[in-house]
């Protein structure tokens, strides 16, 4: 029979029926992820970033426990070869898991073996300068997955192949516009956001459509000509205002509003651009269909600590004053924790309820009660060719890594630093497209770093609190860094790594006990998630030290005694642990 | 100047290389500078960037990145242990700084020749050292001196390279030396003496 037919077609059936066999065994019964199913997303899979719209990194999942969380161990690992900081949550899809690791590669994997379906990798300009190398992982929409890259492409990738569907660019790379964060998928839309505000850039979400790429509309962070806020700035200064993007937001599908979290101004020291620079250090409310912006809440006006508030905030109803109030919570890169009502006066708008330290905090001298603006310390407030020192440092309270709330324990979780100050000194800087425009000494920020004597004692946290009695519940100390990103459990379980000793923990989400840990091949900064399959849950992440965590250790051994300094060492493993049978 | 970025729904632009006849940035660059000055010809062959692309060559002047791109280096213009200077090559056949690329981007810095090897003597121009300025981690640009330890440093991941040996990397996540190029003195004036020692620029798509 096979003599009979020539060569040319015999290739070409061989080819078809070699070809999709690797994937089909995996990918036949692969099931579309609607906007249904991100609305109310099954226990048993983990399909966005943070699990949920609200942003809580939480799941209903309990069979992994605190009573059996000790004999958690590995199920598989798998090795992405690539180095780099690892942020991505393993996403999971009724069996299949979906990573991205740095310099823009995606990865599908079978979710209970660990392995390789497809892998996509984003060709890199050779001339792109990466200052943070990281990725935060995929979108997941019908059958398609979204990718952000740093040369600041949005590419839509068959779910199934990792075939490559269509690539938009968002921005101008050159210009210093990339991207690490999780596309958000809201209402048939992809929306993302870019970084570069060390370059200068004009920071700005938009929104894309989900079939074509074609763009729906951009809504800039930086308030500029036609805005009414645009006085904010001086004349001129918003086109290089910064504002970054560095985190998908949360969303409320029922207002069809989403949340975000914006950065820093650009250059760094606010004397350089004097006003209240809106909308940088803020949240925005965006109607999802227009990109209209129908609340905003300025955290700090005017930074000049590179004070980014980076996180999107989470959604949560929580009791005041003997009501329940539709909230936006975040931990604040300034050290401060907030809390925002989002539904204020029932008009969508964002109002102030509270906001207090959570760390150790030396520039605010008050907070309005109304307003929730804060009067700053001038003694604490860095400037051009004036030294300052001031707490927290540059990195915050917390930086990127994303707080939880478990709605069972009713608590919200933290991922701090604490005791650690900043000396900064600016300098005058001129503005040049693809540069550095930041206004400080690059030594200044290597050595920036101030130990308080608390820091003795400890400086990374795990904090857990009551937001309604403004209570802090537990606390759980590591001597370093924590650069951890928090998730929590319904099997009152709250799991983190972000250490530089290697190891993942978990803790009773109760009382804090430290009930299991686990020291991995490098650093973990991943997001975690946690899936079923077969009646077996896991639990994964990312281990993979690097970015913005290496760049504090290299402050840190910058400083500190020699045999303090510490170096940890790199690479990729994805890690799924479960219960021994 | 930016690139005027209108309409982000295109698809991806190709490497100007496998394009020759589109105009690319620097040609629009060079078209609109040339309108403003009121130009009527086009004599400098605005597609043509071949030169202003390539590495630096033997022969090449240096020209300081932040200061005249038309005035090549003088050995007196690098002061000792001082804030190293961001050069680009200059090729004295055309008169232009070879500006095409960022990799091309070199970090000049005076350091005492007494406390140099042989090799990196040879190397060096009455004390003057260049290197790629472009870091072999992530691409970023090296641009500090750390006097106290007498490193190199790159601000995006802190890595730190050794100018007076080879460039060797002494911390951070570089995975190599940060390549070096060859200088000599011609009439005060700073000449490229050899090519980069390797390709400049991070290897990140693997």
């Amino acid at each position: 029979m096979l003599k009979k037919l020539p060569w040319a077609p015999l290739g070409t059936v061989l080819a078809t029926l070699l070809a999709p066999l690797s994937a089909s065994a995996d990918m036949a019964n692969y099931s579309p992820v609607t906007e249904a199913r991100l609305i109310s997303p099954e226990p048993q899979n983990w399909l966005m970033y943070r699990g949920n719209y609200a942003g809580w990194g939480y799941s209903a999942l309990d069979r992994i426990n605190v009573d059996n969380v000790a004999k958690l161990t590995p199920a598989w690992e798998f090795s992405t070869g690539m180095s780099e900081g690892h942020q991505a949550p393993p996403l999971v899809n009724n069996g299949v898991m979906f990573i991205t690791t740095p310099n823009n590669q995606a990865i599908a994997l079978d979710a209970k073996s660990g392995k390789e379906i497809w892998r996509y990798k984003k060709q890199i300009p050779d001339e792109l300068q990466q200052l943070h190398p990281t990725n935060r992982g995929l979108a997941l929409f019908n059958d398609n997955a979204y990718l952000a890259t740093t040369d600041a492409f949005l590419v839509a990738l068959d779910a199934k192949t990792g075939k490559e569907k269509w690539k938009t660019a968002v921005a101008d790379w050159k210009s210093g516009y990339y991207m690490t964060l999780q596309p958000l998928v809201a209402n048939g839309k992809i929306i993302v956001g870019c970084s570069g505000g060390e370059y200068g850039i004009r920071g700005f979400i938009a929104a894309f459509d989900s079939e074509t790429g074609k763009e729906i509309w951009r809504t800039y962070t930086v308030a500029g000509p036609g805005d009414p806020n645009a006085g904010s700035w001086p004349t001129g200064k918003y086109a290089t205002g910064g504002g970054s993007v560095w985190i998908t937001g949360s969303y409320d599908p029922k207002e069809k509003l989403t949340y975000w979290g914006i950065g820093n101004a650009g250059p760094w020291m606010g004397d350089t651009r004097p006003g209240d620079n809106l909308y940088a250090n803020s949240v925005l409310a965006l109607d999802v269909d227009t990109g209209k912006m129908k609340g905003y809440h300025q955290y700090h006006h005017n930074d000049s600590w590179d004070w980014d508030e980076v996180s999107a905030p989470l959604l949560i109803d929580i009791e005041h004053n003997g009501k329940m109030v539709p909230s936006l919570v975040h931990a604040g890169r300034n050290g401060y924790l907030w809390w925002l009502d989002r539904d204020q006066k029932g008009k969508n708008d964002i109002g102030f309820v509270d906001a207090w330290p959570y760390v150790e905090q030396n520039v605010f001298t008050k907070i309005d009660p109304k307003t929730g603006r804060p009067t700053y310390d001038p003694t604490k407030v860095p400037g051009t060719n004036k030294t300052t020192t001031y707490c927290p440092s540059l990195w915050g309270g917390k930086d990127w890594p994303p707080e939880a709330y478990n709605p069972k324990t009713g608590l919200f979780y933290i991922p701090a630093q604490n005791n650690l100050c900043a000396e900064l000194t600016g300098e005058p800087v001129k503005y040049k497209a693809g540069d550095l425009y930041i206004g400080v000494p690059l030594q200044g920020i290597l050595t920036n770093v101030r130990m308080t004597e608390k820091a003795k004692d400890h400086i990374g946290e795990v904090q857990a609190w009551d937001l309604s009695k403004k209570k802090l519940v537990w606390q759980h100390n590591y001597q370093y860094m924590n650069w951890g990103p928090l998730m929590t459990t319904a099997g009152n379980l709250v799991f983190g790594g972000g250490t530089n000793d290697r190891k993942f923990h978990a803790f009773d989400a109760t009382t804090g006990k430290l009930l299991w840990e686990f020291p991995t091949n490098s650093g973990v900064i991943g997001v975690p998630s946690t899936f079923e399959i077969d009646g077996e849950q896991y639990v994964a992440v990312q281990s993979g030290w690097g970015v913005d965590a290496e760049r504090m250790q290299g402050a840190f051994n910058a400083v500190l005694p020699p045999e303090q300094k510490n170096t940890v060492p790199q690479g990729g493993v994805v890690w799924v642990f479960k219960l021994p049978k | 100047m930016k690139r005027k970025i209108d309409s982000y729904t295109l698809p991806e632009l190709p490497q100007k290389d496998a394009m020759p006849c589109r105009l690319d940035r620097r040609g629009m660059l060079k078209l609109t500078a040339l309108a403003f000055l009121g130009v009527s010809h086009v004599a400098d062959n605005a597609f043509a960037d071949e030169a202003a692309d390539k590495r630096p060559q033997p022969g090449d002047r240096l020209v300081d990145i932040n200061g005249d791109l038309g005035k090549p280096l003088r050995i007196d213009d690098i002061k000792l242990a001082s804030k190293p200077i961001l050069a680009f090559p200059f090729d004295p056949a055309t008169k232009k700084a070879r500006d095409g690329s960022r990799l091309n981007k070199l970090l000049l810095i005076k350091l005492d020749a007494t406390a140099m090897n042989a090799e990196t003597k040879a190397r060096s121009a009455a004390g003057v050292l260049a290197f790629s300025a472009i870091c072999t981690h992530q691409g970023c640009d090296v641009s500090e001196f750390l006097p106290e330890d007498k490193n190199l440093l790159c601000f995006c991941h802190f890595s730190k390279y050794d100018p007076l040996a080879d460039g060797a990397v002494t911390a951070g996540p570089a995975p190599r030396n940060l390549p070096t190029l060859a200088l000599k003195e011609e009439n005060g004036e700073l000449v490229v003496a050899g090519l980069l020692s390797s390709a400049p620029g991070a290897k990140t798509n693997t």
